[in-house]
């Protein structure tokens, strides 16, 4: 299962942490640092799996930014990579433009536009609206519940968060 | 898509973000933060009552503010409110300040769990889905004792809407791992089976979690799973890359469905019913065909997808070890892996190799890949994947291949990272030991790994090899030879001075004849290397001295010399001066055949299993207890010195003395049959921490709910042993009817108990003594109690005086609260310096639910019309045991009372039973326990028969009180 996920930017800021078991507020700031020590000093020729403590964080780099899973050693590291991707691909249409995103995650200095699958920018200035930012938690929990994938369908995903947009 | 600068009105949140935004300083973004926390709480403080969008707005600039990295610690009530609305967009903001803001333990949760009540029943999906959302990413206890009975329902509804569905099925997964008891399995549990037929796949997706990690709590229960599964999987990998349309990730249909439904099969053994059984071979031979067919895509994605579930058939054909043949594919397909080009894939199929290499079928198979690895080891960037490397080396190595494999390993350790050296040599120790058709062989790759990494050798290794030198007298003289050697060199480790002086002082007679080995140069040899050495293996070289003084009466006055000379004999390390005092005067009054049967070669070990294994297991053994019992062993056999040629100490002369116990493997054998232990989950946060011994509150039996973690990813790892805490488990049951007495006991420490318990509360003293004359230094005693225990049990306990003198006691108060039904015990970890040695040990503590029962007396009549009541078959737990004690009346009486019911007299009509009957108070509820106990004398048997209103209570109480007969 798995036990959290964070999104951390090169310089270990965390963009968005989930944590599927109880850590308290130190231990949670122990490990953000811990998994941005261990998962930034690796390069394109490591694999994308890490061990860590008595588990294993599967991360997978965007830009400037580290998608990181830690999951039980057990656990299918390729799946997870792969789920990793899909979870970014879902992000990527939904946010349309690099400048959402960035919005919603603040990277857009690190970023450059350089990400294909992200698409370019054309907005100058935007503020974003805080509905954005509630979005990837909503996104989160539609495709991740409870430590366990819970959707995998990219159209099933965009589909119900269409549905909620509509809502607001 | 949303249009980016949406008119949800927000524009004082928006502008306070970018305000943020161009803070040009931390300072700045600190200030405009507290100018901002101060407007809202002067909002929420006002009079005027704040309306939906407005508390909306200001919870948001709150989550705002937390998810920048600050702290925020009010606002929660306003939140809660929040759910309360009907606008999805409150709610929802609500139900996200509280999932990532509100801990388990909040007060608040009362007043959630009524909103959440009302959203579960308002029949619209969309709440029903925050709310859902909302327990399963708090999953505290309270939420399960508020909807554990009501999720199962809302799951196999037919009118459930899917996404609802699968909502539901991971939140019942996260309280079903939180509280197991309170998720009780039903009639809903064949429903949730057939989930695995639905026709929405997300549906399939989610309720396959639920499964198998039901399954492997229960899998009786869940047995047929397996054939619903096997026919889910074979229809999506027989499926066009295109028919399953949404689920198709890049051109392969569903990948995680089939690795999780792969991950289920992998519960249960093969299945039996030969039509099912076939059905999945032709699953997993399509798998592994599809592994060889071009593909479908060139993007990373697609193989990684389509890998993902080979990776995890393979697993499943490693987990059943029945059909060769597919055994022998997969490690043809791993080993095309090892030389691919992705890293990723390397690694992974040097992992899964491993596995596959403690099959018989395909053992075989996998040494044909020794070369490809041998290269890895020398080639690959990744220190990852050079791991996996030696640990796949380390599990193809059988004799025919074991000379190449350790001289690889001792090439590769020259240049290896640090960070796996030790791990290295124990597995060089552990080799050369296993497969040594000639001990010679043995004798020289050790003395290799000393020179080669000595700082990496630890005790147990060179404890190995001189044991094994003194059981086989066959290499005694090529040893001696050796070492000596070996020694000749200008440096040489300090290990190899131990193992030199250890072995020449028992063999060094074997090479006297040969005079470039003559007594003297040997002894001058040895000598050189004294003042160099620590204190422990210039000790070491004493008793050589001494027992070269029997060995070769000829250089006797050289040695007595060296012994009498001041920097011995006013030695200012204590033990070193009286070790030459000591020596000298019985080199002196003692005549030779004393000193002959002082001094005598050591005797054989007994034959038992390497403690090197054992601490490969323990570095190895993520997840599991290290061996405490061990590591106390050997750390006192280390204290006693033992490690010396000889013991003068008489006892030593002609039987191993227990401080003589080099390897201190008296007790805790380790089974290599063993299975992997479960670890499990709930120990996360201590197995977190970095402490080793964090890990140990894995107590045998305890209820672990977690999806196991099975870790046999390598031989070494699936050769665990049981895991156990320490082997007190024996003192730990005699406390079950007792409140005071000795807990522990070793050569350093003792552990004392004094406890008094009252309704749910209790307060217990615990007495640490420190039985040496020498100062404990950094004494911390910790009181673990596990994720699942945590919630049930209160314990507070202060810090005690780091320093613990000789002799000295010092005690500890830990305060009780029982606060509901509990199985485990927590764990009192102990750790301290103790001379140069950091001593760490754990215990089970003795705080048992039973320990909170209140006697009830009652009349025979009311006794059996409750014990009626209690006749649902969940509250009724039976156990019939063998006596282990003598069968003995007036014990058997006071037992029952030390247990905590009260023993009813003339109650059972059958006059030699004994029935008891009492309440159980913990802080939330009061359970009645009525208890029968049926001796037979003539079997020797008891029957014991626990009613409860609560099943767990009736299980562990009945767990507790059969241990005490």
């Amino acid at each position: 299962m798995i036990r959290f996920i964070l999104i951390q930017n090169r310089a270990g800021k965390t963009r968005l942490a989930k944590w599927y078991m109880q850590f308290d507020d130190d231990e949670k700031q122990k490990l953000i640092e811990e998994v941005h020590a261990v998962v930034t000093v690796r390069d394109a020729k490591h694999t994308n799996f890490v061990e860590f403590r008595n588990f294993k964080i599967i991360y997978r780099r965007y830009a400037g930014l580290y998608f990181c899973i830690c999951v039980d050693v057990t656990d299918n590291n390729l799946a997870y990579l792969e789920a990793i991707h899909n979870f970014v691909e879902v992000l990527n249409e939904y946010f349309h433009n690099v400048c959402e995103l960035d919005l919603v995650f603040n990277f857009y200095k690190n970023l450059g536009g350089n990400l294909g699958f992200l698409g370019s920018s054309h907005h100058l200035q935007v503020y974003p609206t805080m509905g954005q930012m509630v979005t990837v938690y909503t996104v989160v929990d539609e495709m991740f519940l409870a430590g366990e994938i819970r959707e995998t369908s990219q159209t099933k995903v965009l589909k119900q968060l269409l549905m909620l947009q509509s809502l607001e | 898509m949303p249009a980016v600068s949406k008119g949800d009105g927000m524009r004082g949140l928006a502008v306070f973000i970018s305000d943020i935004r161009n803070c040009k300083s931390k300072e700045a973004e600190i200030k405009r933060i507290n100018k901002e926390l101060a407007n809202i709480r002067s909002k929420f403080k006002g009079d005027k009552a704040l309306d939906g969008y407005s508390k909306k707005k200001y919870v948001c600039k709150l989550l705002f503010i937390f998810l920048l990295g600050h702290d925020i610690d009010f606002g929660h009530m306003e939140a809660v409110n929040l759910l309360s609305s009907n606008r999805y967009t409150e709610k929802q903001i609500g139900y996200l300040f509280i999932s990532v803001l509100v801990n388990s333990n909040s007060e608040l949760i009362r007043l959630i769990n009524n909103a959440i009540k009302n959203d579960l029943a308002s029949r619209n999906p969309t709440f029903m889905g925050l709310a859902l959302h909302c327990i399963a990413n708090v999953g505290s206890r309270e939420m399960a004792e508020a909807f554990a009975g009501e999720i199962p329902k809302i799951l196999v509804a037919g009118d459930t809407m899917d996404s609802v569905k699968q909502s539901a099925a991971l939140c019942l997964l996260r309280l079903y791992r939180t509280s197991p008891d309170l998720v009780p399995m039903g009639d809903w549990t064949s429903r949730v089976v057939h989930l695995l037929n639905d026709q929405h796949l997300g549906v399939v997706t989610a309720a396959t979690s639920l499964i198998t990690t039901l399954a492997q709590k229960n899998p009786e229960e869940f047995k047929t799973s397996v054939s619903l599964a096997v026919s889910r999987l074979s229809r999506i990998v027989t499926s066009a890359s295109t028919d399953l349309q949404d689920y198709t990730y890049y051109f392969v249909p569903a990948p995680w469905l089939s690795v999780k439904l792969l991950r289920l099969l992998q519960c249960y053994p093969p299945p039996e019913d030969p039509a099912v059984r076939g059905r999945l071979t032709e699953c997993l031979e399509t798998i592994l065909n599809k592994a060889q067919e071009p593909p479908k895509s060139k993007k990373v994605q697609h193989s990684n997808a389509k890998n993902a579930v080979l990776f995890e058939a393979i697993s499943l054909i490693i987990h059943h070890d029945s059909e060769p043949n597919l055994l022998v594919r997969a490690c043809n397909q791993l080993g095309q892996f090892l030389q691919h080009r992705e890293t990723n894939l390397r690694y992974l199929a040097l992992e899964s190799m491993c596995t596959l290499a403690s099959s018989e079928f395909s053992h075989e198979a996998v040494k044909t890949h020794i070369e490809t690895v041998i290269n890895a080891l020398k080639t690959e960037r990744d220190v990852s994947v050079r791991q996996r490397a030696v640990d796949l080396l380390y599990a193809m190595c059988d004799r025919s291949n074991a000379q190449q494999i350790v001289a690889e390993m001792l090439n590769y350790l020259e240049t290896a990272d640090y960070s796996i050296r030790e791990e290295i040599v124990l597995k060089v120790a552990i080799l050369a030991e296993k497969y040594a058709v000639d001990y010679t062989w043995y004798v020289d790759t050790i003395l290799n790994l000393i020179r080669i990494a000595g700082d990496y050798v630890s005790e147990e290794v060179w404890y190995r090899v001189i044991q094994i030198v003194i059981n086989r007298d066959d290499v005694q003289g090529y040893a001696a030879k050796t070492v000596f050697e070996a020694l000749q060199a200008p440096a040489c480790h300090e290990n190899l001075v131990k193992v030199g002086g250890y072995i020449l002082g028992e063999f060094g007679n074997l090479i006297a004849g040969d005079p470039r080995s003559s007594p003297l140069i040997q002894f001058n040899l040895l000598h050189s290397k004294f003042h160099l050495c620590s204190v422990p293996t210039r000790a070491l070289l004493l008793s050589t001295y001494i027992k070269f003084v029997n060995l070769f009466p000829e250089i006797k006055t050289t040695i007595q010399d060296v012994l009498r000379s001041d920097s011995q004999l006013k030695n200012a390390d204590v033990e070193l001066q009286q070790r030459a005092v000591e020596y000298l005067r019985l080199s002196t009054i003692a005549s030779t055949d004393i000193l002959a049967t002082v001094l005598e070669e050591m005797p054989p070990f007994p034959e038992r299993e390497s403690s090197i294994l054992a601490k490969l297991k323990k570095k190895k053994g993520p997840g599991t207890v290290t061996d405490l019992e061990e590591i106390k062993k050997e750390r006192s056999s280390d204290m006693n010195g033992s490690a010396e040629p000889a013991s003068v100490n008489a006892s030593a002369v002609s039987t191993p003395s227990p401080s003589a116990d080099l390897l201190g493997l008296g007790a805790a054998p380790l089974t290599n049959s063993a299975p992997p232990p479960s670890s499990s989950g709930s120990l996360l946060v201590d197995v977190f921490s970095d402490s080793a011994s964090a890990v140990a509150p894995l107590a045998p039996g305890s209820d672990d709910n977690f999806a196991s973690p099975d870790l046999a990813s390598s031989e070494v790892v699936s050769e665990e042993p049981a895991d156990t805490v320490h082997d007190a488990d024996e003192l730990f049951h005699k406390f079950v009817c007792k409140n005071n007495g000795v807990l522990f006991e070793n050569q350093l420490l003792q552990i004392g108990l004094k406890s008094e318990f009252r309704q749910n509360l209790g307060r217990m003293f615990i007495f640490y003594g420190n039985k040496t004359s020498t100062q404990f230094l950094n004494f911390t005693p910790t009181v673990i109690c596990s994720d699942d225990l945590q919630p049930s049990l209160n314990l507070q306990t202060k810090p005690v005086d780091p320093t613990v003198d000789g002799g000295a006691q010092v005690q500890q108060v830990v305060n009780i609260e029982c606060v509901s039904d509990f199985m485990e015990a927590p764990i009192l970890n102990i750790q301290f310096r103790y001379g140069g040695t950091f001593q760490n040990l754990s215990v089970k503590l003795p705080i048992t639910l039973n320990k909170f029962f209140q006697p009830t007396e009652m009349s025979s009549q009311d006794f059996f019309q409750r014990w009626k009541q209690l006749s649902n078959p969940k509250q009724e737990v039976q156990n019939i045991f063998k006596a282990k004690h003598p069968m003995d009346a007036e014990i058997t009486k006071a037992k029952i009372i030390g247990f905590g019911s009260a023993l009813l007299e003339e109650v059972d009509p059958n006059p030699a039973n004994f029935v008891g009957a009492g309440i159980i108070h913990t802080k939330t509820t009061q359970i009645g326990c009525l208890l029968r106990l049926e001796p037979n004398l003539q079997a020797q048997m008891y029957r014991l028969t626990l009613r409860t209103s609560k099943e767990a209570v009736s299980q562990r109480l009945c767990e507790l009180l059969s241990e005490q007969f």
